[in-house]
């Protein structure tokens, strides 16, 4: 195009140091990746401090105290039955934590043994990607609910639905990957050279792959917290008395015209992880991998 | 009064490192009816003279520091975005280097031809159909009146660059800028187009300014030559002078590489090191740190174009010799 | 080839998708622990009464026969009976269709609208207060729960201001203002992440469309600004922009779920819930598959459009 390609060189000219430090560097000059880093660091601090800095116990039931707006003696104010809603959120920060951490986990081994199989070993890639296709047909939040309600209600069933749910898609992402890198002249000259399937996957494939799974799995954090508040909500989440955000929303719904506090303040908590993780992700996106665009 | 007068244009780019200029002192006639060859590596600022002339340079990053641009005496830089439009296309029309991309693929061959004369030209749909017929049959596309309905991806490289000039010729401009036409192109095609534009010079009766790094395309075409390198002018000549007599060292090496239509180089091999980066151009005459010829004096000052008979070259021997 | 050719393509590959997703859905009951007939009729359900829903569902048959019943029923339309309801799937979920399909087509032109609009807008004021103001509402748009949104809004709308009601339904065909009044809160907040979505993704494809080679020659030409733009960029960008529309029909089916269930509004979403927290699986699985089929429908349907809007595609 335009007569460009000095400025280009211009600026792609940076002092040599190692490609971590200069990834690093650039992701911290990124203003957004910052905000998304601190808004997500509050709740994780949030969840992990949970124990240390409620002195309530979330689910103890004081009926005299229900329905107190925030004051000082309670900081998020009370519920309908009088329960501390700072310790409730507190320790439903520290359930989001736990489930979108295990969805997260759950993808990235799962979604990259799929994604990796189906992207090296041409033979398995057919039949691997139809039931990939044919879960990632089904919308995502309905085959949640379907998958809840055959295993019943709980916490442990809510990270089985929400990993079920999103490992095809994660596992197409590593396919792709996979499949551009597998054609590259390096690999090819790996496997003419003899090297093992293992060997390649792990030393000159999987590393290469892991730029377009971190983004994405970025993302899938907040994807996942944002279902299992929805799926609380609906009452297909873990079961109250444990406090989920999605559950003390729903509990809240009736009193909120005149507690609106116990349907906003866990709202807030909500928004901040998942807006936190989407500005993550999206620096993480601009910085490891421009091409990749916004996904489901 | 010359078609098209540049006088001292000076374009420069924003940058994360401040602002880079692009091209310097820019001065250029080109006369009604005239080839004008402007020859010199990639980023020697070429296309930004073009683009700076055609308005078309995004601004911001880009600016007009300082200069003129007279076309059939109207000055253009500073003009309204409204009477910019009437000049593109009508007045001055310009060609693209990459036939491929440079047609929308999603228009009718026969739309985007016709669009043109619709922005310029309040005739009938009928009438701009008959224009973009006679057009595309006088740039030699086969069966043209079936060819009007296709897509660009229906057609080879060197149709689509027909097109392109159809298109570009199709309200009679008095200026074509050609800018690389023929460098995405097969050598065959490459002359066939370049002999295509040459008659359509004397058909037509519109100047043509014709930019590659490409001295075959020069031979072959040109009236006048320019070189330009790192921004600047350092010679400029007609074009059996500048064969014949070349002046500037820069010239010479280009020379000696000798760029055939069938052997094309993007890069010089002939003359050792790079072109310097905007930004990081030497003091005195750019060239210098490449010159085999180089002396102290060289670093001292920038050398004006000195020289007679339309033959000048911006090299301290030169007055000398 | 044709564009029915296209379009019958299209739907051949969507056959072996939908023969996986049946399977599934079948399979869903078989994934209950322990016996489903027991976990569907409840804890104070008889012995007598949890054999005769047993024989009911077919689950005393051997399972290659309850297969083999499932898919002769499929190919008749028949996908079992509602527990909770007493009434065929189909005909229960006929009923509801069109309740969800009405909101998802008004949140679908609300995406549109405001999607399209702030994206385009945002990529031809790239970095001026538009696109950051454009794209900040967007990732808001993409951060905030859907049933959060409709919750604040039925605090500041019916309750704070009154002006809307908290929730209920009347149809369009009966009163069209009933409607909107009913619906436009449910659309709203059921539309947000999907306008912030594609504002995003309209504003990155325009970027790229915008810096391509015959955006510049289209202005060489002389054309308007306001020509080149929507003649010339946006009608390349609308390809790539099309494939997220099936991307965007499943979100809204996924967010309409809990936005029907909060408003109280009587569609496909608060159906399934229903069904679903009442352990009536026949509903579950037939609501489910129903609901897939339709949203592979509409990716073969956008597909289509995707070859009718490229030439490059359309013409081989």
């Amino acid at each position: 195009m335009v007569d460009q390609a000095g400025v280009e060189e211009l600026e792609a000219e940076a002092p040599r140091r190692s490609p971590f430090r200069v990834t690093m560097g650039l992701l911290f000059r990124h203003r957004l990746f910052v905000m998304g880093l601190c808004l997500f660091g509050i709740i994780v601090v949030a969840g992990v401090l949970a124990p240390v800095i409620t002195s309530v116990d979330p689910t103890k039931l004081a009926m005299r105290f229900k329905f107190r707006p925030p004051s000082a003696d309670f900081i998020f104010g009370t519920d309908n039955f009088g329960r501390s809603l700072w310790s409730r959120v507190m320790w439903g920060a520290q359930l989001s934590m736990l489930i979108g951490g295990s969805v997260v986990i759950l993808n990235a081994i799962f979604g990259t043994l799929i994604g990796a199989a189906a992207g090296y070993f041409p033979r398995i890639d057919n039949p691997l990607m139809r039931i990939n296709d044919a879960l990632m047909a089904f919308p995502a939040i309905l085959l949640a609910i379907g998958i809840t309600a055959v295993l019943g209600p709980s916490t442990f069933n809510a990270i089985l639905a929400l990993a079920i749910v999103y490992i095809p898609r994660t596992a197409r992402i590593v396919r792709s990957s996979v499949i551009v890198l597998r054609e590259m002249e390096y690999v090819q000259a790996a496997i003419a050279a003899g090297a093992g399937h293992w060997r390649i996957l792990r030393h000159h494939i999987l590393p290469n792959a892991m730029a377009p799974l971190i983004v994405q799995l970025s993302f899938l954090f907040a994807y996942a917290v944002l279902s299992e508040a929805t799926l609380s909500f609906l009452g297909l989440g873990a079961v109250p008395p444990t406090p989920t955000w999605g559950n003390i929303m729903a509990e809240g719904r009736q009193y909120m015209t005149d507690s609106y506090w116990i349907i906003t303040i866990p709202g807030v908590a909500l928004m901040i992880t998942v807006l936190g993780l989407n500005l993550l992700g999206d620096g993480l996106r601009d910085l490891l991998d421009p091409r990749l665009r916004i996904q489901q | 009064m010359s078609l098209l007068e540049v006088r001292r244009l000076t374009t420069a780019f924003r940058t994360g490192r401040g602002e880079v200029t692009a091209i310097e002192d820019i001065s250029l006639d080109i006369e009604a009816g005239e080839i004008l060859g402007v020859v010199g590596e990639s980023g020697s600022g070429k296309s930004v003279t073009a683009l700076t002339v055609m308005g078309l340079l995004p601004m911001p990053p880009a600016r007009v520091v300082a200069g003129s641009v007279r076309f059939g005496g109207q000055e253009l830089l500073g003009l309204s975005e409204m009477r910019m439009e009437r000049i593109r296309g009508a007045g001055i029309s310009m060609v693209f280097q990459e036939p491929m991309t440079s047609l929308n693929p999603v228009l009718t061959i026969g739309e985007q031809i016709m669009e043109t004369v619709r922005a310029h030209e309040g005739i009938s749909a009928r009438a701009q159909r008959e224009r973009a017929l006679e057009m595309l049959e006088r740039v030699g596309i086969p069966s043209a009146a079936r060819r009007l309905t296709d897509y660009p991806h229906q057609l080879s490289g060197g149709q689509r660059q027909r097109v392109m000039i159809a298109m570009a010729l199709v309200c009679r401009p008095k200026l074509l800028i050609a800018d690389e036409p023929t460098t995405a192109l097969d050598v065959t095609i490459q002359a066939q187009v370049l002999d295509l534009l040459m008659d359509l010079r004397d058909e037509l009766g519109m100047a043509i300014m014709i930019i590659t790094h490409n001295m075959g395309v020069i031979a072959e075409t040109a009236d006048r030559v320019l070189v330009m390198y790192a921004g600047r002018i350092v010679e400029e000549a007609p074009v059996a002078g500048l064969f014949d007599r070349p002046m500037h060292p820069y010239t010479r090496g280009l020379l000696d590489c000798v760029p055939t239509l069938e052997q094309d180089t993007e890069r010089l091999v002939a003359i050792p090191g790079g072109l310097p980066e905007p930004g990081r151009r030497p003091a005195g005459c750019r060239f210098a740190p490449r010159c085999g010829l180089r002396v102290d004096a060289c670093a001292a000052g920038m050398p004006p174009l000195v020289g007679g008979d339309g033959h000048r070259a911006a090299c301290i021997r030169v007055g000398a010799a | 080839m044709s564009m029915f050719g296209v379009f019958l393509q299209r739907l051949a590959s969507a056959v072996p998708i939908m023969l996986i997703v049946s399977l599934m859905t079948f399979s869903l009951m078989h994934f209950i622990p322990g016996d489903p007939a027991a976990a569907i009729a409840g804890l104070s359900a008889t012995p007598e009464q949890i054999k005769m829903l047993r024989h009911d569902l077919g689950l005393d048959e051997p399972f290659v026969v309850q297969l083999v019943t499932w898919y002769l029923g499929l190919f008749r339309g028949d996908l079992g009976r509602s527990i909770l309801m007493g009434q065929p799937v189909v005909e229960v979920m006929l009923f509801r269709l069109p309740v969800s399909m009405a909101l998802a087509a008004y949140a679908l032109v609300i995406t549109l609208l405001l999607g399209l609009i702030s994206g385009i807008f945002a990529a031809l004021r790239q970095n001026s207060w538009v696109d950051q103001a454009a794209m900040m509402f967007a990732m808001i748009g993409i951060s905030m729960p859907n049933f959060w949104l409709g919750l604040l809004m039925i605090l500041f709308f019916s309750v704070s201001l009154g002006w809307l009601p908290t929730g209920g339904y009347i149809p369009f065909g009966e009163d069209l203002v009933g409607w909107l009044k009913t619906s436009t809160m449910p659309a709203l907040s059921l539309a947000l992440l999907q306008v912030g979505l594609l504002a995003r993704i309209t504003r990155s494809t325009m970027l790229e469309v915008l810096r391509q080679d015959f955006i510049r020659t289209a202005k060489a030409k002389g054309l308007k600004w306001r020509t080149v733009v929507i003649k010339h960029a946006l009608a390349n960008a609308l390809i790539p922009i099309t494939t997220v529309i099936g991307i965007i029909v499943s979100l809204l089916i996924s967010g309409s779920v809990v936005t029907e269930t909060l408003f109280s509004i009587p569609g496909v979403g608060q159906l399934l819930t229903q069904a679903v927290l009442n352990r009536d699986y026949p509903l579950v699985q037939g609501g489910l598959l129903m609901v897939t089929a339709i949203l592979v429908l509409v990716n073969v349907l956008v597909d289509v459009s995707y070859a009718l809007l490229d030439p490059r595609v359309r013409h081989g």
